[in-house]
């Protein structure tokens, strides 16, 4: 077992955890992020999509299936979960999903909301083909991705328009205490139907 | 699926991540980016015994200047080469490459020094490291040496790196008044080159003096389409260009499989390799 510490949408968490675990399945299974989800073995589909920083403290979408929980030992991650507002209002990018129908079985969802909001960060103003080019990373089987695009272009105006920018807003201080999904759950309070058990 | 279980080794300078894969053993292996291995291991395709991760190590992460050339440390992220001053104003057809490698998220954790490491053949920056001329530092129990790229590549997902060795750098002479470009061919987003170019040119009034074509998947390991060079020095109009791109494919044995037949892959080098050189007129 090695130790990490790592803060994950706004709270701290100090784990012991086998060297081969990935960090999506810590997130999932020991931090009960489940709105990160696994759609691929092969590091292809995206859905697993989570901001990490880089060393130089720089936030960067990342697939956390190819990324091992040791490896983000002292980083700072936020999910899907951390990307509302402290009093839970929608990221701008999530308000345009939900509004141009940027979804219809909403497997992809969350990874594609963090790969938007990471293409966001980087590049406020998109050209149609920079956005699908940005969002190459992530597979979507429902949608044909025409809506995918237009949500991104919408975000992308409300964001600007507003003089803000796609980084999510910092999670309230008392986050660690949030006993909502959406705000992370303290560690002990993990429901034990989000732990994947074995087929009997 | 879960990877097989490895031991873990946290270095924070290369002469530890040395020990670290001294004491391993022969099965341990280097991780840099994981964008390679971990896929490897969630298939299970790969079993290590322990992985020495070159994260932690601080002076691997360094983009500079030595003279004519610019020094890229092994942990420089394919995203770090993509915004780097000095790569964008001395190499730019490294950046250009690199920006079709893959997708964002893999090119926030995947290493350039990673990618020739792997040493796939159907990896973009092999054949742009040849064209550039680039060498290698590679660290060991036995001091330091540097290998050009063109001694650099074995066979099939083999380089010259021993096990008990680390590539720290990529040592990469800048373009000057060479001017390049990265084809590639691929079916889908985020898919691999069924066939890559790189092409350096120099030109001299009007003509091309020298030229320089690299081959990615074309073989297994990345090639110099010497026949097509030579072709290519003194052509001074697009007939001239043509035909000697029709040459790249000369000498090579790419692949016959289900992305691609081996005629076609031929036929690929050829329009890649015009393309390229075209562009750079
Ligand atoms: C979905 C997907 C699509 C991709 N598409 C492309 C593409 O289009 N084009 C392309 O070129 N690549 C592509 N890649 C691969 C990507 O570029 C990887 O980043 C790269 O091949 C490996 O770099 P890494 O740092 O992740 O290496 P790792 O995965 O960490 O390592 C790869 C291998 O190299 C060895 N190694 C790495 N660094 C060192 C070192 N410093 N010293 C000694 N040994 C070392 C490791 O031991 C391992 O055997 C893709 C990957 C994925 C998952
Ligand atoms: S689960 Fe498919 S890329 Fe991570
Ligand atoms: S909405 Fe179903 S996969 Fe994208």
């Amino acid at each position: 077992m090695t130790r990490v510490s790592m803060k994950v949408d706004g709270v701290e968490y100090e784990d012991d955890v086998e060297p081969r675990t990935l960090l999506v399945h810590h997130l999932r299974e020991s931090l009960g992020k489940v709105g990160t989800v696994v759609g691929c073995d092969t590091s292809n589909c995206g859905a697993c999509t989570v901001l990490m920083t880089d060393p130089e403290g720089r936030k960067q979408g990342i697939k956390s299936c190819s990324v091992l929980a040791v490896q983000a030992d002292g980083r700072e991650i936020t999910t899907i979960e951390g990307l509302a507002g402290p009093d839970r209002t929608l990221h701008p990018v999530q308000r345009a999903f939900h509004e141009a129908h940027g979804l219809q079985c909403g497997f992809c969802t969350p990874g594609m909301i963090m790969a938007a909001v990471d293409l966001l960060t980087e590049n406020p103003d998109p050209t149609e083909a920079e956005i699908r080019e940005g969002l190459e990373g992530n597979l979507c089987r429902c949608t044909g991705y025409q809506n995918i695009v237009r949500a991104v272009r919408e975000a992308s105006a409300e964001i600007r328009s507003a003089g803000g920018d796609a980084e999510p807003a910092p999670p309230s201080p008392r986050a660690g205490e949030a006993q909502t999904p959406d705000s992370g759950l303290p560690r002990q309070d993990v429901p034990d139907e989000t732990i994947p058990q074995p087929v009997p | 699926m879960i990877p097989p279980t490895f031991d873990y080794a946290a270095p924070t300078t290369v002469d530890e991540a040395i020990s670290a894969l001294r004491d391993a053993g022969e099965d341990a292996k280097v991780i840099a980016g994981g964008q390679s291995l971990l896929p490897l291991l969630r298939m299970r395709f790969a079993a290590p015994s322990t992985l020495v991760d070159l994260g932690g190590v601080e002076e691997l992460r360094h983009v500079r200047e030595d003279g004519d050339t610019i020094v890229i440390g092994a942990m420089v992220t394919h995203a770090r080469v993509l915004r780097d001053p000095l790569v964008n104003a001395h190499v730019p057809l490294l950046a250009q490459a690199t920006s079709t490698v893959a997708d964002r998220q893999i090119r926030h954790r995947g290493t350039f020094a990673g990618s020739l490491a792997h040493a796939d053949p159907a990896g973009d920056l092999p054949a742009v490291a040849l064209v550039l001329g680039a060498s290698l530092e590679i660290a060991g129990p036995h001091g330091r040496r540097v290998v050009p790229a063109s001694e650099f590549f074995v066979d099939y997902l083999e380089s010259v790196v021993a096990p008990d060795e680390v590539l720290v750098a990529v040592r990469v002479p800048k373009q000057g008044s060479w001017v390049g470009r990265y084809e590639k061919f691929n079916r889908v987003a985020q898919g691999w080159a069924l066939v890559g170019v790189a092409a350096l040119v120099r030109r001299e009034n009007g003509a091309i003096a020298e030229a320089r074509v690299g081959l990615t998947n074309m073989g297994s390991t990345p090639l110099r389409a010497r026949r097509a060079e030579a072709a290519l020095a003194g052509a001074d109009s697009p007939a001239a260009v043509g035909a000697a791109a029709a040459r790249a494919a000369d000498d090579t044995r790419p692949s016959d499989d289900l992305l691609a037949g081996a005629d076609y892959r031929r036929h690929l080098a050829g329009v890649l390799t015009r393309r390229a050189v075209a562009s750079l007129a």
